[in-house]
């Protein structure tokens, strides 16, 4: 309050010239104003409209059950299945280590984190590796993986890339999901006897789970669609036809391996382009676009959906 | 009771906690899983720098050539790794796109903050959620098959501006193909909308209701109270948006790659194909070998794109702290 009022620099009311009553001009800039601000909200509304139209109508005809199921050809349209399978995997791959440890850093931060050096050493890593650049952080992963540890494009070295990447997203969420957890819970239940950790975890935790998942979510969507990081991490090639049977997990060519270079839809995506070969690369771009696009959409819609149910379900009793 | 407490302290057998009670468990194992990030970014700065240092120390590269204009890693008559026309060429790609950006997003964090009713922010907010989750190589592609095409379609012509006595005063080449700095710039301003436009947001809202009221009730219009009272006092709020926007536009690759044209030249006119450093090493990575020169040139790339980001770090902390002290 008082960091805010002080700021204006004019704590007397507003600048001598607005003392007079407003003028007509005065209220003839207001609504020129609200016009111009109503105007960008329609603004966004309407180039979100137009971009979902052109995908429907690009996407029209060529997203069918078999362009989700089937191999790429290079002679027909083909399909995506083995990268749509690898951006499902590595979203998987990635969430298995993201998750727990995003919500246990978040948990530091909420629940035990004091002031000191360490908690704001800790909060100038979370932006610093917010505001790296996709692309270095691959990087990062490429030298560290690739080349160092020598095992090559890996599903694993690319998830482990993306974990990094979105590690601050995930804990900063958990933390705040915690923080909204109020305080008279934490007291009665310490009051009754319970220790800090039975608290964290039989009272804050349970509370907290439909801001987790929003969490959770939020941080999923932004891993289906990222490419620049995997770019030199998870590998760039063509898929090859999976074998979904192949359940040896160290085998480099089983769908299920970890340690096999895995193409996803995005990278795909770009691959396509740039690459600019093949007489139907237009419609499986656009196909692959629609399809991720709407994947985002369900995930945004999943996040709020669910978020809304357990509070409602959970805050009712 | 008392009898037991009395038998401890005579035989010393104060009932110690074990082990495993003295260490707290979960507050190591939540504490660990907190500074692993501390542990990444101390990492990824190492591995970074490090690469980034051998085009100087194993190529015997002077630090004062990769200030130089050419481009040229594979010139016979020894190589040329000039690295200005990536960083200008990111500079100015980003200052074109927040130019465009900024208004826009400043303005629609005002209407959501201070204008829109309530079924209008509950349509717009998640709209520009749906707008974050749109992947970059999807804004990419949507430049290549819908924005290139239409300004090369439009603005083919070289604009030309004359004066009556003077004569020409400004003159400009039109699009060749339509991939170009202002493809990339209007791609990554639409990229960058939701983020400037989310921290503004925040900053608007940390603005006390007290002051608006007090505002109105002397009578002033709401746009008088916008720009004299709320501008002024988020303004530290605002300029951390912008910052954050330009963090992002700076290190956005992929989007930018497919409609800058990746012409390694330095930028001149608004219609001309540009190559970031985010392109430039989205573009080459792959074709260079572990080791040699260019691609230790590429790492030199990443690294000045860690110093952009972190030097943006530290400005935010500064606008913030200066807020915090006045």
């Amino acid at each position: 309050m008082t960091a805010t009022s002080g700021s204006i620099g004019r704590p007397m009311g507003p600048k001598p010239s607005l003392r007079r009553k407003s003028s007509r001009g005065s209220i003839l800039a207001d609504r020129a104003a609200t016009v111009v601000l109503w105007g960008t909200g329609a603004l966004v509304l309407l180039i979100l409209g137009s971009i979902i139209l052109h995908f429907a109508l690009a996407a029209w005809g060529v997203v069918s059950p078999s362009f989700i199921l089937s191999d790429p050809s290079e002679t027909t349209l083909g399909g995506i299945l083995p990268v749509l399978w690898n951006s499902i995997y590595m979203l998987v791959l990635t969430m298995l280590i993201a998750v727990p440890v995003g919500v246990l850093g978040g948990i530091y931060m909420s629940e035990y984190a004091g002031e000191n050096v360490v908690t704001s050493a800790i909060r100038f890593a979370e932006e610093a590796i917010s505001s790296v650049p996709s692309i270095v952080v691959g990087l990062f992963g490429l030298i560290l993986f690739v080349d160092d540890a020598h095992w090559g494009f890996t599903a694993l070295a690319g998830a482990l890339a993306l974990t990094f990447f979105n590690l601050p997203l995930m804990t900063r969420l958990s933390e705040q999901a915690l923080r909204a957890v109020p305080q008279d819970e934490r007291s009665a239940s310490l009051a009754l006897g319970a220790t800090k950790w039975q608290t964290i975890r039989h009272v804050v935790v349970p509370l907290a789970i439909p801001g987790l998942i929003t969490g959770v979510i939020l941080t999923a969507g932004r891993v289906f669609g990222e490419a620049a990081v995997l770019l030199f991490t998870a590998g760039i090639g063509t898929p090859p036809h999976y074998n979904f049977t192949n359940f040896d997990l160290l085998s480099p060519v089983s769908p299920w391996s970890p340690f096999r270079p895995a193409t996803t839809l995005s990278v795909y995506i770009y691959k396509l382009n740039s690459e600019g070969l093949g007489a139907f690369k237009n419609q499986i771009v656009d196909g692959s676009a629609a399809v991720l696009i709407s994947t985002v959409l369900l995930f945004n819609l999943g996040a709020r959906g669910i978020g809304h149910i357990l509070t409602r379900r959970l805050t009712a009793s | 009771m008392a009898q037991m407490t009395t038998a401890n302290r005579l035989t010393g057998l104060q009932a110690r906690p074990g082990l495993l009670e003295r260490i707290d468990v979960p507050r190591r194992v939540v504490f660990l899983a907190a500074v692993s990030m501390i542990a990444i970014v101390a990492l990824l700065m190492t591995f970074i720098a490090w690469q980034g240092i051998q085009l100087f120390v194993k190529d015997g590269v002077s630090v004062s050539e990769i200030f130089s204009p050419t481009w040229n890693p594979l010139a016979d008559a020894g190589p040329e790794f000039g690295l200005l026309p990536f960083i200008t060429a990111t500079v100015c790609v980003t200052a074109v796109a927040l130019l465009i950006s900024t208004p826009l997003s400043v303005g629609l964090a005002l209407f959501l903050s201070e204008v829109a009713p309530n079924w209008a922010k509950a349509v717009v907010q998640p709209s520009l959620e749906i707008f974050v989750g749109i992947p970059s190589v999807v804004w990419g592609w949507l430049g290549i098959t819908v924005l290139v095409p239409f300004l090369a379609d439009t603005f083919n012509g070289p604009a030309v501006i004359s004066l009556p006595v003077v004569g020409q005063v400004f003159s400009m080449p039109g699009f060749l193909t339509g991939f170009s700095w202002l493809a990339g710039s209007l791609v990554l301003s639409i990229m960058v909308l939701p983020t400037i436009t989310s921290v503004s947001y925040d900053a608007f809202r940390a603005v006390p209701q007290e002051l608006r009221t007090g505002s109105l009730a002397l009578g002033t219009t709401r746009w008088q109270m916008i720009r004299h009272l709320l501008l002024p006092s988020a303004l530290s709020g605002v300029l951390t948006a912008v910052v954050l926007g330009m963090t992002r536009a700076a290190g956005e690759a992929l989007a930018v790659q497919m409609v800058i044209g990746n012409s390694p030249t330095m930028p001149a006119a608004i219609t001309q194909p540009l190559t970031t450093l985010t392109s430039q090493i989205t573009l080459d990575m792959g074709n260079t070998v572990f080791g040699e020169p260019w691609q230790d040139a590429l790492w030199t790339m990443s690294l000045v794109l860690l110093i952009i980001s972190i030097t943006s770090v530290v400005l935010v902390r500064l606008i913030n702290k200066r807020r915090l002290a006045s």
